[in-house]
């Protein structure tokens, strides 16, 4: 039901051959790549130290694909996701989103992305607590070109009735829901998920996770989550596992689970 | 907790920055208060001043006031022509013009008039004047006068009421026919007072002939006005108008610039301007510190807000705008309060100016550019003030923003580092560190709260000074209760009848002449008065209040004429007589005095009558007198013809305490008010932070045992540090802003002692103390509701 891959790790940085595992990974997939790094590497400089959060990584993704980043804390995903997000750049190597290059973009080429192709989910949501759903959804929508209603929105991930709760009245599981109807209001190309259970227990993170592979399959958004919940893992076509800043393992999931039959 | 619920047409970002703002509506309502006050101010001050100036201007220009004006013993009216020839001189009017005893029912002392002659048959060239009830002379009616508004005023005289005067020794009932306003007496004052006095103190306007008759002034004049053409070169004309005048007793001509209504008003206005600049400063600086260290806050709790609304593609721009229109909302409020608040305080103020100075009309009319200016320089204040804040919510990256603040470095304190850690107990320990940490921020608030200190002794203090200055001129220095002024100098036996009217208990004499002074290219037209030597009832005093006898020899003066004229003890300078033979001599200065009114030149009285080439002559007397047989005294100078003018010492205090004393309670009032919205701004919103701030820490000190006085001790105690440190910056600050204002009253007409008492530095301590004790009250009382689990779940 998988096989695992040869870690791109273990192929020389700079001379890696982009079709040793890309192949394999876009005869799965059968799409056309968004996202494609090679030799990414980050260190941040803290105080007297530098941390190197990513070592090197190659990796492309594809459209419409649902991929989970594997990986204890640590391990360099968030990194990951926040450069594909256009949160951050790398210290070297270089990152294209179809056309864009990440890596080369200024400041405002990087807000002009995030702004027409990214989503995000947080793992603490991010909701701004003065807001009302439908007005923290509203957030994103003012500022997009072609985005559904925020009420819309909130009846994708079932929260149709709780229009005009302040995130302080919403549970955590439904805290998170909204952001994931934030992420999504503006049809994103890409949804990113930092932890999106992170902060919720099982039965709260099941309906979370749903609302997230609702969005995958009916709306065909590429989709990256973070976690370092392996059980997660089942719910993806392809599972990127990192450890110490590297690619640790590719798995590909011939059968995908959906969210209530995950186990953890 | 179901929160209003907004259905503006505003977008989602500007939703949350209202319910931001109403988060913060205590905090943003103090600052807000402090920028009223800013706004009020500038308001007050920039509209009264524009509408004061605005007003002079007209009613100079439509009332003719005069370009240049001179008076002359004695000048026949032919010398007209020769004036009028005077290159640039455009129009030339004589006058008659001469004070006047007058015996007003109700009134015990003496008051004088300044007698103007104007034309009967028509409207004054010069000078003009405005009539507020009645009517103009009518030709051939003798008795008839003009009375100045104020006195008519105070006595309620209307038209067709009597006025007894004594005219050149002859008594004479005069019929008020009109009340009248003058653009040369807008601030009626007499020379040597040091405010008006509209109860002793008039001026008439009477025909030309029949003053002229009652003063054997036929044909003849000792007043004259120039009107001068656009571009006129004023200093040639005086020049040439002096050379004119000088052999009919001409006492220096002098421009508009010297005319004493002028100056004062002039001066006021000077004043106004530099409180116009002033009083906004101070408020706006304490407004926009606020700001930045609320907004500070603000963005330091919304940094993973902030990361978000990136993430979604909010640019920085639209980030920095945001919290920049938070800050111009709070602000908006802050000049609307400040606008409505100015035009009360500015009404006051034009309330308190038509007591003062008399205009035909006076309004206080706010203008829409006053406002968007206060707008424009408020907004600016805070703008600049949170861009320091907002700068660092532009350049947070969002990726490092979903982290949260990293924990804040402590360090061991100053006093800690020097080995007395011992001295101090882990709470102060915890004060002193948090405040240490944070030094720019600790001083801010203490220079703030230092601030508040400084406004109450700005608006305190002239009252002191003021009456510090009456107490020296009227109890050390003028120690007579009278003098009397003969209408022409008499030989010094005359002094012996002043001796034996009723009551009189002590007489000295004293010789006044107009003089001009002169040292190098500097010269002053002033009064050179002779005193007895050792004279007790008009002594001059130094430095050190103490008195100062007058030499044998020699000039004595003032201390600010002399630095005025740029001379000092042993410099000699040139004396021309205005009078008489018209003397010139040069003179050394033996020693200088202090003076607080007028610009004196002193001699010993002998030696004065020497360098005059005459005998031994007196113009009038200073008088003790019995205080139980003044009336009698009184009822007999009203009615003696050699005198010419009458002053009451007594009733000069007593006209100061009436005026000035009131309005400076209601000033002080207004100053306790801004101090106390500087001070409980501060106070409250250092708290008000201190408390955000902390309240996980101070949370977890509760769970961990601590009572709640405990961690009040904490927490206020961090005030009480910042308001202590302040008040000694506080007392100095007030001092300098005391000096500041002193220097800007320092006129020729009078200048004040910078005196500060006590009680002034210990009520302004006080009240700034109680404004912080009831601010961190009201802190402490969020503290005791301090939800303990709530707190310790928050994400710090």
């Amino acid at each position: 039901m998988s096989e695992v891959e040869s870690p791109a790790a273990t192929a020389p940085l700079s001379t890696a051959p982009l079709s040793t595992y890309e192949t394999s990974a876009a005869v799965i997939a059968g799409r056309e790549a968004a996202f494609e790094a090679r030799g990414l590497t980050k260190i941040y400089h803290m105080g007297e130290v530098d941390v190197q959060a990513l070592r090197g990584i190659d990796l492309a993704l594809y459209e419409g694909e649902f991929v989970v980043l594997l990986g204890p804390s640590g391990s360099g995903k968030s990194t990951l996701l926040n450069i594909l997000g256009g949160l951050d750049i790398p210290t070297a190597g270089s990152v294209r989103y179809h056309h864009h290059d990440l890596t080369a973009a200024g400041e405002s080429a990087l807000t002009r992305y995030r702004r027409e192709h990214v989503g995000f989910v947080f793992q603490f949501y991010n909701l701004i607590p003065s807001l009302t759903a439908e007005e923290n959804v509203a957030l994103v929508t003012e500022i997009s070109t072609s985005p559904m209603r925020p009420d819309e929105a909130l009846r994708l991930v079932g929260l149709g009735e709780r229009l005009h709760h302040f995130p302080a009245q919403l549970s955590g599981g439904e805290q998170q829901r909204v952001a994931i109807a934030r992420a999504v209001a503006k049809r994103p190309s890409v949804l990113l998920c930092d932890e999106p259970t992170g902060a919720l227990d099982v039965r709260t993170g099941i309906v979370v996770l749903e609302a997230i592979e609702r969005i995958n399959r009916d709306l065909g958004t590429t989709t990256v989550v973070i976690t370092h919940n392996a059980s997660i893992a089942d719910m993806a076509d392809r599972v990127i596992s990192l450890s110490d800043g590297r690619i640790s393992g590719v798995k590909h999931n011939t059968t995908k689970k959906s969210p209530h039959e995950l186990e953890w | 907790m179901s929160r209003p619920r907004l259905r503006l047409p505003i977008s989602a970002l500007d939703r949350k920055l209202l319910r931001d703002l109403w988060d913060i509506k205590e905090q943003a309502l103090a600052i807000a208060a402090v920028i009223a006050c800013g706004v009020a101010t500038f308001v007050m001050s920039l509209t009264t001043l524009r509408s004061l100036e605005l007003t002079r201007a007209t009613y100079y220009d439509r009332y003719r006031f005069a370009d240049v004006f001179a008076m002359v013993k004695r000048a026949p009216q032919s010398l007209v022509a020769q004036i009028a020839e005077i290159p640039g001189v455009s129009i030339v009017e004589t006058r008659v013009v001469r004070d006047v005893t007058l015996d007003v029912p109700g009134l015990n002392e003496p008051a004088v008039a300044r007698l103007v002659s104007i034309p009967e048959s028509r409207e004054p060239a010069l000078n003009s004047v405005y009539l507020r009830k009645g009517r103009y002379l009518a030709p051939g009616h003798g008795d008839e006068v003009l009375c100045s508004e104020g006195f008519a005023n105070k006595h309620g005289y209307e038209p067709g009421d009597k006025l007894t005067a004594v005219i050149n020794g002859r008594k004479k009932l005069l019929k008020i026919v009109g009340i009248a306003l003058s653009p040369e007496f807008i601030y009626t004052i007499r020379s040597g007072d040091v405010i008006p006095d509209d109860k002793r103190f008039a001026v008439l306007w009477m025909g030309r002939e029949p003053v002229e008759a009652a003063f054997d002034m036929d044909g003849a004049f000792n007043d004259v006005c120039l009107g001068l053409m656009p571009g006129a070169n004023a200093a040639e004309v005086i020049r040439r108008l002096d050379r004119l005048t000088d052999r009919y007793g001409g006492l220096g001509a002098y421009a508009r610039a010297d005319q004493v209504s002028d100056k004062f008003l002039a001066n006021e206005l000077q004043q106004l301007r530099g409180m116009a600049m002033l009083a906004p400063t101070i408020f706006l600086s304490v407004a926009a510190f606020l700001l930045n260290v609320v907004l500070g806050r603000i963005i330091g709790t919304q940094r993973e807000q902030i990361a978000a609304l990136k993430a979604f593609g909010y640019t920085n721009v639209n980030v920095g705008v945001h919290y920049l229109k938070l800050v111009l909302c709070l602000t908006l409020v802050g000049v609307a309060i400040g606008c409505v608040f100015g035009v009360w305080l500015g009404r006051n103020l034009t309330e308190l100016y038509t007591t003062f100075y008399h205009f035909p009309v006076l309004h206080f009319d706010l203008g829409p550019d006053i406002i968007a200016l206060g707008v424009l320089v408020s907004a600016g204040a805070a703008v600049f003030g949170t861009l320091g804040a907002v700068r660092k919510a532009v350049v947070l990256p969002p990726a490092e923003a979903m982290r949260p603040e990293p924990p804040a470095t402590y360090r061991r304190t100053l006093i800690e580092r020097l080995g007395l850690v011992r001295l101090l107990s882990p709470s102060a320990r915890m004060i002193l560190r948090h405040l240490e940490r944070q030094p720019v921020k600790s001083a801010m608030s203490s220079l703030g709260i230092a601030l508040a200190v400084g406004v109450l002794i700005l608006g305190s203090f002239s009252l002191d000074s003021i009456n510090y200055m009456m107490d020296i001129n009227f109890n050390v220095a003028q120690r007579h209760d009278l003098s009397v002024t003969f209408v022409e100098p008499h030989a010094a036996s005359t002094l012996h009848e002043l001796e034996h009217l009723p009551g009189v208990m002590l007489a000295e004499p004293f010789r006044s002449v107009p003089i001009r002074v002169r040292a190098g290219n500097r010269s002053r037209r002033v009064a050179l008065v002779g005193l007895e030597s050792h004279s007790r009832l008009q002594r001059l005093i130094d430095d050190q209040v103490k008195a100062v006898p007058l030499p044998q020899h020699g000039l004595v003066l003032g201390s600010s004429l002399a630095e005025r004229l740029g001379v000092r003890t042993g410099d000699r300078v040139r004396i021309e007589v205005l009078e008489g033979q018209r003397v010139v001599r040069d003179v050394p200065i033996v020693a200088l005095v202090n003076e607080f009114v007028g610009s004196g030149v002193y001699m010993e009285l002998r030696a004065l009558n020497r360098l005059l080439r005459e005998g031994t002559t007196v113009s009038g007397g200073y008088l003790m007198a019995d205080s139980r047989q003044v009336e009698k005294l009184y009822w007999k100078l009203k009615r003696t013809p050699g005198v010419a003018a009458v002053t009451v010492n007594e009733a000069a205090v007593r006209n100061f305490q009436d005026t000035i004393a009131e309005n400076m309670l209601r000033m002080r009032f207004f100053n306790v008010m801004f101090a106390v919205v500087i001070a409980c701004g501060v106070v409250y919103n250092s708290a008000r932070i201190a408390l955000a701030e902390r309240a996980r820490e101070l949370a977890s000190l509760r769970v961990l045992g601590f009572t709640r006085a405990e961690i009040s001790t904490i927490l206020l105690g961090e005030l009480a540090v910042l308001t202590l440190a302040a008040i000694p910056l506080g007392l100095l600050i007030g001092r300098l802003l005391a000096v500041f204002v002193i220097a800007s009253v320092d006129t020729e007409l009078f200048r004040l002692p910078l005196i500060i008492n006590a009680s002034t530095y210990g009520t302004a301590v006080m009240v700034v103390v109680i404004a912080a004790l009831v601010s961190g009250l009201i802190v402490r009382r969020k503290l005791d509701h301090l939800d303990l689990v709530a707190v310790l779940k928050t994400r710090d």
